[in-house]
């Protein structure tokens, strides 16, 4: 899938594939792996979902089958649930728009010179090299109050003097979509540099001018690039409660699901709620990927 | 002749000349283009024929628009078109990867072009040239569905149908195998009769060059080296580089030692040889003179002098290769080198075998002399001539066991 | 150099270029995208820019107003308690999960680019489901997990957990790899009578080395800067970034600026060398086929 933004995979001829028992052997110990830490934990928080609290000791609870949970946890949180989707939807909008036209510059226009291509690709995932944190907490410094970028807006009248920027939900989103840029412009890139040039050359020779070439030739074609940045950047997002704790960019206004989970997980200790929301964010998310398994197959996930 | 759809087009009528003036193309580290100057007339199937990287391929997307050039012009049908884009020439490619669009349907692919240009009732247009090619049945297929043949009769639909003045073809033949390709040649060229467009071909296969054009213009290092029909081209070469690429030649160097009213003799290595003078592009001094393999005869005794007739030998016959339509047999003279011979297969097995001594003979009128001043050629200048190039290193050897 | 080592090399070098036209003169205004792009890069660095000025910050409590420059904390880096504690943790962590990881990665990489078997959808869809997860959900379902077992939250979980999300990473990077590879080049060595074992060494390994390799660069950087999943498992233990959200409320001391700078300068400094030894290969080996 989109992982190939993280490899330059060639397509070469496949090998001819064998039937062997050592396929078994080295697909077991990591399989067992992946079941053991993966699927059982899931199962683990369907579990959690339904116990309910142990009368006696406060922060222990017992199994049960108590669906209600999920009901609950809907009512109560319904509206962090849709901001999160709303939030994550709004920062893989403005990351495509933001990361198409630099994706086709370094994959289209730059391929005359493939170290300069490599150079600024790493520019690109650069922001990956230094902690998550500490970019985020650097656009709550420069976006304070105090920071320069506010006092400027303010003084050329694009922000009241009693607003802020950090702590509101357009913060929130804007440090979701600057952490996401990278996951959105490598997939593109890795389709845009693939990108034939010919066929931008066949449709010039055939009378077309160059937007139009773009929207019926180029775009067409980077589209598995577009829906493979939309997937690795919405589906993190959705989920993401860095950006949304008020440590950070967040205030009171703009919590999403995954600071609900956190809070009511480590803080609150009521598992049963947070299992809940996980199991609803991950049914949401399975959902999405059904879509697109169902339209490409698995073959091109991993 | 067909001319160009009654729509709304702001093209010329179909088939105009193209002219390049003084065409200079620089890439940086080399120079594919220097100073070339051509014209096409209009309504002819013209061929530009070359080895790898003699810039003919650079000419085509010159003219296209794919290239700027560094300097010069470029004029269709008496306009400069020199700094306008690819998409405002009437002008289309026939490219060599075909480039059919992957994400749309054969249909739609060729009409695309006549979408673009607003031209009424595209799909029925497209139908039309798809019928053309005779791929209707497969309209509504995607490219990758279809074979390299049907491909390319799709690429030439694509382009056909918009009836440009100037249609372009990148060695479009390239891809297909054999029998497919003769097919697709005696098609192209009556796809060219009947729509009367001006076809520009970009091939290095010397034998299509000559089936489908009416003008061949041989390209070499970026310089055109001779134009004209592709009989004169072949029967009087007026360079070694167009002597050896087109078909293969025997070339023999020497002085001028007499001159007659018809003729020149000319004295290679102790035998007289004589050239008409009509068909000698030089008169006088060191000359290069050749004659084609399947001119000459091969004699097994010794002929008595004919006038009109050019004899050499004794000499030894040491390979003897069948093809098929004929057999080759490379005859080593002494004083002379190698000299081949092809002679039709008109009885089972070779008419002389390995080592018999021969003599050769050809008709006076067959021989031709070239433009070439050979101070500044080898004896057998045509480098991409593989066979040249193996009989130098055999001659080479020859000398070297020798001494 | 043979064709045969020449092509080997050059699928090690894991690039692909050259073999289609350059883009001409087609475009959206030829200055304005160059003039974007380079805002956009500039953009996507202010942070970093930010974060590596202030390591050198003379800040006494909190590190958010410049005070003045001063080497003393990249001197002095373990002086802010907890820091280096914290990325000794995340460093040892990184190179365990990564090692599980890489192998167990490696294995399954190997068996779904060569091998049949049943159930390979539900393999890939397995493999996938990891990197499509939301971190949120990954942590709490470990730390649910533990919680049921018993296991105190501690190093192991956080290694247990990071090695797990890291393995699909590494399944990918390197098929991806193995896919690539010329199968020829494998029959070569069983024509020349290679056992199984022997062409997998020889052959195979070396080639895939790159692959891997990235796969466990990859790997550790993932692990490294986990910050969700590692903060539902770490219970007491520290690591990079937990320490940096928990110091976020009173103040992230610069020394932690010193450090991730460090890492970042480093990590930089290995792409690009990396990049352009790459490049400068590729151009040797094409001169050098170009000759035979």
């Amino acid at each position: 899938m989109a992982i190939t933004a993280f490899t330059a995979a060639s397509s070469a001829v496949d090998a001819p594939k064998r039937r062997s028992k050592v396929a078994l052997f080295l697909l077991l110990p990591g399989l067992l792996y992946l079941a053991l830490f993966f699927l059982v934990p899931l199962v683990s928080l369907v579990i959690t979902s339904l116990q309910v609290p142990d009368p006696v000791v406060f922060g222990k609870y017992t199994a049960a089958f108590n669906i209600q949970m999920y009901g609950e946890v809907i009512g109560e949180y319904g509206t962090q649930i849709l901001r999160s989707f709303f939030y994550a939807l709004l920062a893989t909008i403005f990351a495509l728009l933001f990361s198409y036209p630099l994706a086709y510059f370094i994959g289209v226009k730059v391929r005359r010179w493939p170290i300069l291509q490599g150079l600024m690709i790493v520019l690109v995932i650069a922001p990956f090299f230094i902690s998550f944190l500490l970019r985020t907490l650097a656009w709550k410094s420069i976006l304070s109050d105090d920071g320069v970028v506010v006092s400027a807006l303010k003084g050329l009248s694009l922000l009241g003097t009693q607003d802020h920027f950090t702590g509101t939900p357009a913060a929130v989103v804007f440090g979701l979509t600057y952490n996401f840029i990278p996951f959105m412009c490598l997939p593109l890139y890795t389709t845009l540099e693939r990108l034939d040039v010919r066929y931008l050359e066949a449709a010039s020779d055939l009378y077309s001018r160059p937007f139009h070439t773009f929207r019926t030739v180029t775009l067409p074609l980077s589209l598995p690039g577009i829906v493979s940045g939309t997937l690795l950047t919405f589906i993190p997002a959705a989920g993401d409660y860095v950006n949304a704790s008020s440590q950070f960019l967040g205030g009171s206004s703009s919590t999403m699901i995954g600071n609900v989970i956190q809070s009511n997980f480590l803080v609150q200790l009521n598992y049963p709620a947070a299992a809940a929301l996980s199991i609803i964010l991950m049914a949401i998310i399975l959902v999405i990927v059904a879509v697109y398994v169902k339209r490409s197959g698995t073959d091109d996930l991993v | 002749m067909a001319g160009a759809s009654a729509s709304a087009s702001t093209f010329a009528d179909a088939g105009a000349d193209l002219q390049l003036v003084g065409i200079t193309k620089r890439f940086p580290g080399f120079t594919a283009i220097e100073d070339l100057d051509l014209t096409i007339p209009a309504g002819s199937f013209f061929a530009l024929l070359g080895p790898s990287g003699c810039g003919k391929t650079t000419t085509l997307r010159l003219v296209a628009g794919l290239e700027e050039p560094t300097s010069g012009q470029i004029l269709i049908g008496g306009k400069d078109v020199t700094a306008t884009k690819p998409y405002q020439r009437p002008v289309n490619t026939v490219f060599q990867s075909y480039a059919l669009f992957p994400q749309m349907s054969v249909l739609e692919n060729v009409a695309f072009g006549l979408r673009r240009r607003h031209i009424p009732d595209p799909v029925g247009k497209a139908h039309e040239a798809l019928r053309l090619v005779e791929l209707d049945h497969l309209a509504a297929r995607r490219p990758t569905q279809l074979s390299g043949g049907q491909q390319q009769r799709v690429a030439l639909a694509r382009a056909v149908v918009n009836r440009p003045a100037l249609l372009l073809l990148d060695e479009p033949l390239g891809a297909l195998d054999l029998k497919l390709r003769r097919q697709m040649q005696l098609e192209l060229k009556n796809i060219q009769t009947e729509v009367g467009l001006t076809f520009v071909h970009v091939t290095h296969d010397q034998e299509e060059a000559m089936t489908m054009a009416d003008t061949v213009a041989v390209m070499n290092k970026g310089r055109i080296e001779q134009m004209g029909a592709p009989e004169e081209l072949y029967e009087l070469p007026r360079t070694a580089f167009v002597a050896s690429f087109l078909g293969q030649s025997n070339l023999f160097t020497g002085e001028v030692v007499e001159t007659t009213a018809t003729t020149i003799v000319v004295d290679v290595a102790g035998k007289p040889i004589v050239v008409p003078t009509a068909r000698a592009a030089r008169h006088s001094g060191t000359v290069t003179i050749g004659v084609r393999p399947e001119k000459v005869i091969l004699q097994t005794t010794e002929p008595a002098p004919v006038a009109g007739e050019n004899v050499v030998g004794p000499g030894r016959v040491i390979d003897v290769s069948f093809s098929g339509v004929s057999t080759q047999y490379i005859v080593e003279v002494p004083f002379l080198g190698p000299v081949i011979v092809f002679a039709q297969n008109m009885v089972f097995g070779p008419v002389v075998n390995l080592g018999a001594e021969v003599w050769l003979s050809w008709s006076v009128d067959h021989g031709f002399g070239l433009a070439d001043d050979p101070s500044d050629a080898p004896r057998f200048a045509a480098d991409t001539d593989t066979v040249s190039i193996a009989l130098q290193r055999r001659e080479a050897l020859a000398v070297e066991l020798e001494d | 150099m043979t064709t045969q080592e020449a092509l080997a090399l050059d699928l090690t070098l894991d690039t692909k270029r050259g073999r289609r036209p350059r883009a001409g003169r087609f475009g959206l205004g030829s200055l304005i995208l160059p003039l974007y792009s380079a805002l956009a890069l500039i953009f996507l660095l202010i942070p970093i820019v930010y974060t590596i000025v202030f390591s050198f910050n003379d800040a006494v409590k909190t590190n958010v107003s410049w005070r003045g420059f001063t080497l003393n904390n990249w001197l002095r880096v373990c002086d802010a308690p907890g820091v280096c504690q914290a990325f000794g943790n995340s460093i040892l962590i990184g190179v365990i999960a990564t090692l599980i990881a890489t192998v167990l990665g490696t294995m399954i990489a190997i068996a779904l680019a060569r091998y049949r078997f049943r159930f390979r959808a539900a393999t890939n869809l397995l493999i996938f489901l990891p990197m499509a997860t939301p971190e949120v959900v990954l942590g709490a379902g470990l730390a649910a997990q533990f919680l049921s077992a018993g296991i105190p939250k501690g190093i192991g979980t956080v290694i247990l957990a990071h090695s797990m999300f890291c393995l699909s990473f590494v399944i990918v990077t390197v098929k991806a790899r193995v896919a690539g590879l010329d199968p020829s080049l494998e029959e070569a060595g069983r024509d020349l009578y290679g056992s199984p074992a022997q062409v997998f060494l020889r052959v195979t390994f070396p080639l895939l080395l790159p692959g891997i390799l990235a796969a466990a660069l990859l790997s550790f950087s993932l692990s490294f800067d986990d910050f969700i999943i590692t903060y539902f498992n770490s219970g007491s233990l520290q690591t990079f970034p937990t320490y940096i959200y928990t110091a976020a409320t009173r103040g992230i001391p610069p020394q932690a600026n010193v450090i991730a700078s460090a890492v970042f300068i480093l990590a930089i400094v290995i792409v690009v060398t990396a990049q352009v030894a790459g490049e400068k290969r590729r151009k040797r080996l094409m001169k050098q086929t170009a000759g035979v």
